[in-house]
């Protein structure tokens, strides 16, 4: 390899990164504004309206239910399939209740929820507000005096800080649900049983845990979304690319995070 | 008019902006005195939406105070700020209307944002100020479902809502059929007559820029040319405004080693 072509692969890898970290810190600034209002936008005249935020908790948390209710109860049974297969090599069925109810807990529910939320939520902030860059409505906004971060990323946040968890409880709950209704029939044990069951083995810790994680996948989906909306350059083609990124960067996110979670709880 | 008696609505001095490495605006000063309707002209690229964009706030310029309404915009603590929004309108020049809301809640947004009122003073005055711009009785109509005339004319009910001293119209008649267009600059003249407004207006169109202007304010290539009334520029003995006025295409100095080295790419990492 030349030095020349050395230089430009360093140079870009500089670029890259640099730009990375331009992005953190916006959307570290979009947080911290979006908080500020929160607290001192009423004094400031720019108070976060508490219809916008009902609005945002129906879009991202209400509408979702659904499909994250859909999809736990499959990761559910899954669970307890797989799981029953493998523990009766052991003859150690009965284990798969305590399994289960671990595992969605502290993992799968708010996972399972961050993903749906991600696919739901980021892309359709990044589109919009994209949109309204492209099309001036974000200038608009400032000249009328309106702080864009006040208006457009407050609302979606909070809504977020509140359903997220409140989803990851449905989640849990259908997954538990799902586990339950392929595991009562091998385990000759009832429906209502096995949620007995599962409820002695858990701790609250263990729900707190998951709890946990779906708020803080929650503010990471909504900052990614508005972060990429509010960068959007060159017209539509940009919202496209825009929507798509906000997507694939939240669900890292999520799984990074994750990840690092539950590292640091299961110490 | 002398200039010491009157405090300008604008006064920019030394106004020198970059977009990245490039240079858009090169030591631009620009008054604008009460009252008045003040055009500024130029080609595509020539800095006019740049400088306009900075009057707004919306961009932090490298260089220069700019002062509108006697207040350096640069200097404002957030409240100051609130309440000079206050004082200003703009309508972009795709109006910008807000397009998940009806025409009448985009009109009342800075009402809403601004006082407290209670809806029915909203409402009133929201529709007066629709009537104003021949828009009477379509607030409830979405901005999708209007016409390209009719979302310029929301825009500037907008614009105008709080009663502002000012007025920015970027590009009034910009992909609108003549004649409504020649409807538009009849609005703009009416405003300021009835509201005592001083009017900005940024466009390339000669017709409508020498029907509505007082002054005329001509930038090339990221400086102001010239500063004159509409018979002053028509008669400027200045190269590229008579290029501009009788849309001649401009003489392009071709530098030969320049053109040689874009050619090539010599030079490039």
């Amino acid at each position: 390899m030349s030095l020349n072509s050395v230089h430009r692969v360093v140079s870009e890898l500089g670029r890259v990164s640099l730009a990375r970290i331009e992005e953190l810190g916006y959307i570290g600034s979009l947080l911290a504004e979006s908080l500020f209002f929160l607290v001192l936008g009423p004094r400031r005249g720019q108070p976060v309206r508490w219809h916008q935020i009902l609005h945002q908790m129906r879009q991202i948390g209400a509408d979702a239910i659904p499909i994250v209710a859909l999809l736990s109860m499959v990761i559910g049974l899954s669970l307890a399939i797989n799981g029953i297969a493998q523990l009766k090599a052991f003859g150690a069925e009965s284990a798969i209740v305590i399994g289960v109810a671990l595992g969605v807990t502290r993992e799968f529910g708010p996972l399972i929820t961050g993903i749906v939320v991600a696919g739901r939520t980021a892309s359709a902030l990044a589109a919009r507000l994209g949109s309204m860059v492209v099309s001036q409505e974000v200038d608009a906004l400032r000249v009328i005096g309106v702080e864009p971060a006040r208006y457009l990323a407050a609302p979606p946040l909070i809504a977020a800080i509140v359903m997220l968890p409140c989803l990851t409880l449905v989640s849990d709950f259908f997954a538990i649900l799902g586990g339950g209704l392929f595991s009562a029939g091998p385990l000759d044990i009832s429906l209502y049983s096995y949620f007995h069951q599962s409820l002695e083995a858990l701790e609250p810790w263990d729900v707190m845990q998951g709890l946990i994680k779906g708020l803080v996948f929650g503010v990471l989906i909504v900052l990614i979304g508005v972060g990429t909306g509010f960068s959007v350059t060159g017209g539509a083609e940009g919202v496209g690319k825009a929507t798509t990124r906000a997507v694939v960067m939240s669900i890292c996110a999520i799984l990074i995070a994750d990840m690092i979670f539950s590292f640091f709880l299961n110490r | 008019m002398s200039e010491q008696s009157i405090e300008p609505v604008i006064d920019v001095r030394n106004l020198v902006t970059y977009y990245g490495p490039r240079k858009i605006l090169d030591d631009v000063d620009f008054v604008v005195n009460p009252g008045e309707i003040r055009v500024i002209m130029g080609g595509s690229g020539s800095g006019k939406s740049t400088l306009m964009r900075h009057l707004l706030g919306l961009h932090i310029p490298r260089s220069g105070v700019i002062k509108l309404l006697g207040r350096d915009i640069a200097k404002m603590d957030p409240r100051e700020g609130m309440a000079f929004r206050r004082e200003i309108g703009v309508s972009f020049q795709g109006g910008a209307l807000f397009t998940s809301m009806s025409v009448g809640e985009n009109v009342a947004l800075p009402l809403r944002e601004h006082f407290k009122l209670d809806e029915n003073t909203i409402r009133i005055m929201t529709r007066l100020k629709l009537e104003v711009v021949n828009l009477g009785g379509f607030q409830d109509l979405m901005p999708s479902q209007l016409s390209g005339g009719m979302i310029k004319r929301a825009a500037l009910a907008r614009a105008i809502v709080m009663d502002p001293k000012l007025l920015f119209f970027d590009e009034p008649s910009a992909g609108l059929d003549p004649v409504v267009s020649a409807e538009l600059d009849e609005l703009i003249l009416k405003l300021r007559d009835a509201m005592r407004m001083s009017i900005v207006v940024v466009t390339h169109e000669l017709d409508s820029a020498f029907k509505i202007a007082d002054k005329i304010t001509v930038l090339d290539q990221g400086s102001v040319l010239m500063t004159g009334t509409v018979a002053e520029v028509k008669a400027s003995p200045n190269q590229r405004i008579q290029d501009l006025l009788n849309r001649r295409p401009r003489d392009q100095e071709v530098d030969v080693d320049e053109y040689l080295r874009r050619l090539t790419g010599a030079g490039e990492a």
